[in-house]
């Protein structure tokens, strides 16, 4: 993508602001020590912002002049608290953010540009994160957040249901696949499913359409791209596994308990992410503890493709702590200190070196990630990345259920997105007279 | 939902007949001509206050609302305002061509039509109750009833939401003594919104029970000495003195249950997030994501106008067919 979407960096207000922060900087450079330690607010979501207290402690032992304030908000609530601290003009100095939000606060004009920062930096090199995550955080061209741990969605199955079938392995390409969920089928029985696909998730049918290779919109993100036949081609393979009953088209809410399903073999197979290896360690029995497994997906003629998912470490403009604020980001980067996060929470480390260490390299789980991590693909870096992947999945759901043919769905897919963007292609308009 | 206790005192003075009347005469003659000029001086002064803090604080917000309805405010809004377009009536017809709307307003629809009566029978009963002569400790019964209306909703739903555990819920517990299958009360597109229902009437009924009893302790002793010389049933008594002396009382009810039913919100945001399936999501709920979580605020405002709307015809209507005043 190279046009851009010009938010608050044209604004004079913001300008002015800026121009407020950076004498503000120089002030407080200038006037030499300040009283007492610097202290930096570090926003962290969820579990992760429990856990990163934690790590709290070394970092302030090696830093005597820093403090930092850690400060947990919910996932459920982030989004919406992150906005109006923009709004607000109280956005903290240091922030996890869902990669796929960064295009969104990039338009904005609430994040630093970090290229300079990594450029001077002795522990963040861009070629020690995997490509695709590293390539979340880049705008434009242009570097707004370091990877902090990642996210992917792999397949976790039933080994002995799979044997039973006559494979000791998963397929590579999508037809082998399919195969194999047919031969499943036929063991499984009327009640099975091999494979779980809840219609109301959208990773799924958006990683199989993104198999194909195509980009989900076209023109700088300006129309969607949905009947372009590689899309459709992996589009089509997602509703024929509802079609063919090797996937019940059920939304996850109408699934109580989906580890009880699994680990009573009437389902055999899901697409899912990483905290799921600690789900299935903790809720299926132990006599089921060595049948299941991870493998990396499968793809039309060969290893597939998956998303690039996870939490970045951003600075946000306003900050005026910023050199200490990039300590804490550069000090969160530390393979070692990505692996104590690994063991404390389950994430993944962002940083290939630190997937060398035993811990993770010896995990039989985890390997199938380490794998598919060196293939994955970002969303569209547009701000309506979300509301674009739900009506993937709403289009998907109606095709899997029949309501509508998967051309008929796909062309209601790009009319809805391209209504959606259409805001973006009147601004994008606005500005080529300018450039 | 949220409700003036005051108007409790404004219905039962409309309610209450006798002693206001004779009053009325008085306050005319005070009024000479003389005096309307300066009366009307005193009485802005007094209402001046009241008058800015309505207008700056209600009536500015709600025409910028309406104002924002007709622009496609958005994320690129809150960037720079000058991304900001005047859009027409674009977001009210898309509004109409979305699926998501007609779901949560028939979801709307569905929880005041059936929620409110439930809510006001229940009130209504617990009124006659609570009134009886034959009850004792009346004082405590009001206030038992009267908790949950005080008591912070977001708490409640909590609560609630372990009374509804499929597995360790009281409920199920309940049914399964009855010999009833486990309900997966909050999980099942069919049993969620009842379940919403349930606790709501729960928790609204003793508002409504409280206005009740002030309007039964309104109709005079001697209609029911009268009726019962000449041999009218309890039933009669109720149907013939009770309900009609009512009127104004069940009519005041019925609109704010019904104004505070169409804005269900709190509710499904706590305990459903508007699932399963959408089966629970509100038209405020709606408004709610599209505003505060894809930030299209354009799209948002007008969902608050169409709902002011809808209200405003329910309310139009239940005025239609408002009961005379009887003295």
């Amino acid at each position: 993508m190279t046009g851009r979407v010009r938010g608050a960096g044209r604004t004079p207000v913001l300008h002015t602001l800026g121009a407020v922060a950076a004498l503000a900087l120089l002030a407080a450079g200038c006037g030499g020590e300040r009283e007492g330690p610097v202290e930096v607010l570090f926003w962290g979501m969820g579990r992760e912002g429990e856990v990163v207290r934690e790590l709290v402690p070394d970092f302030e032992r090696r830093n005597p002049g820093i403090r930092v304030r850690v400060q947990q908000i919910p996932w459920t609530a982030a989004h919406e608290k992150l906005l109006t601290a923009f709004v607000g003009e109280a956005t903290p100095d240091v922030a996890q953010l869902g990669n796929t939000w960064v295009p969104e606060f990039v338009v904005l004009g609430a994040l630093e540009e970090l290229g300079l920062w990594v450029e001077r930096s002795a522990v963040i090199h861009e070629a020690d994160v995997f490509p695709g995550i590293w390539d979340t955080n880049v705008v434009d061209g242009r570097l707004y957040g370091v990877p902090w741990y990642v996210d992917t969605r792999v397949l976790f199955y039933r080994t002995d249901i799979l044997a039973e079938a006559g494979y000791d392995s998963i397929p590579r390409t999508w037809e082998g696949w399919r195969e194999a969920l047919r031969r499943m089928k036929a063991v499984m029985g009327p009640d099975g499913h091999p494979i779980l696909l809840p219609t109301n998730e959208w990773p799924q049918p958006v990683i199989l359409g993104m198999q194909g290779g195509a980009p989900l919109l076209r023109e700088d993100g300006r129309w969607g791209n949905f009947s372009d036949p590689r899309f459709r081609a992996g589009f089509e393979f997602y509703v024929s596994l509802f079609r063919e009953g090797l996937a019940p088209a059920v939304s996850g809410s109408e699934i109580a308990n989906r580890y009880q399903e699994f680990a009573e073999g009437r389902v055999a197979m899901m697409i899912t992410g990483p905290w799921e290896i600690g789900e299935f360690r903790r809720r299926l029995p132990p006599d089921l503890q060595d049948r299941w497994m991870t493998a990396p997906l499968p793809g039309p003629d060969g290893p597939g493709i998956s998303l690039a998912g996870g939490s970045s470490l951003v600075m946000f403009r306003r900050s005026q702590r910023k050199d200490a604020a990039w300590k804490l980001i550069e000090f969160l980067s530390e393979p070692a200190q990505q692996l104590r996060f690994y063991e404390l929470t389950g994430d993944l480390p962002s940083r290939r070196d630190a997937w060398d260490d035993p811990v993770l390299a010896n995990d039989r789980h985890t390997r199938a990630f380490r794998e598919q991590l060196e293939r994955v693909r970002p969303l569209p870096k547009v701000p309506e990345n979300e509301l674009i992947v739900t009506k993937v999945f709403e289009q998907g759901e109606r095709a899997a259920r029949g309501a509508a043919s998967v051309d008929e769905a796909l062309r209601a897919l790009d009319a809805e997105v391209n209504r959606i963007l259409e805001k973006r292609r009147w601004l994008l308009a606005r500005q080529e007279p300018e450039q | 939902m949220s409700r003036v206790l005051d108007t409790a005192a404004d219905v039962a003075r409309g309610v209450r007949p006798a002693p206001a009347e004779p009053a009325r005469p008085r306050r005319r003659r005070a009024l000479t001509r003389g005096d309307a000029g300066d009366a009307g001086a005193a009485a802005l002064v007094f209402l001046g206050p009241a008058l800015f803090l309505i207008g700056v604080f209600f009536l500015l917000p709600v025409l910028a609302a309406f104002l924002l309805s007709f622009t496609d405010f958005d994320i690129y809004a809150v960037a720079d305002l000058r991304n900001t377009r005047f859009v027409g009536l674009r977001n009210y017809v898309q509004l109409l061509g979305t699926p998501l709307f007609w779901t949560a307003l028939k979801n709307t629809f569905y929880f005041a039509l059936v929620g409110g009566p439930l809510t006001i029978a229940a009130s209504l009963g617990a009124a006659l109750l609570v009134n009886h002569r034959l009850v004792r400790f009346k004082t405590l019964f009001r206030t038992i009833y009267f908790l949950p209306f005080v008591t912070t909703l977001v708490a409640v739903a909590l609560v609630w939401r372990y009374l509804y555990h499929t597995r360790y819920g009281l409920l199920n517990y309940g049914l399964g003594l009855l010999g009833l299958g486990p309900v997966d009360w909050l999980g099942d597109p069919r049993w969620a919104m009842p379940a919403i229902i349930l606790m709501a009437t729960w928790k609204n009924f003793g508002y409504n029970m409280l206005i009740f009893i002030a309007g039964l302790q309104a109709i005079p002793d001697s209609l029911y000495e009268a009726a019962r010389i000449d041999g009218a049933s309890a039933w009669q008594r109720f149907r013939h003195i009770t309900l009609p002396q009512l009127g104004p009382t069940t009519f005041f009810v019925c609109v704010i249950t019904m104004i505070g039913y169409l804005q269900l919100f709190v509710e499904p945001y706590v305990m459903t997030a508007g699932g399963p399936l959408r089966s629970t999501t509100s038209l405020v709920l709606f408004m709610y994501e599209e505003g505060f979580r894809w930030w299209r605020m354009g799209m948002a405002a007008a969902i608050a106008v169409v709902l002011f709307v809808i209200i405003l015809l329910a309310t139009l209507v239940q005025f239609r067919f408002r009961p005379e005043e009887r003295p």
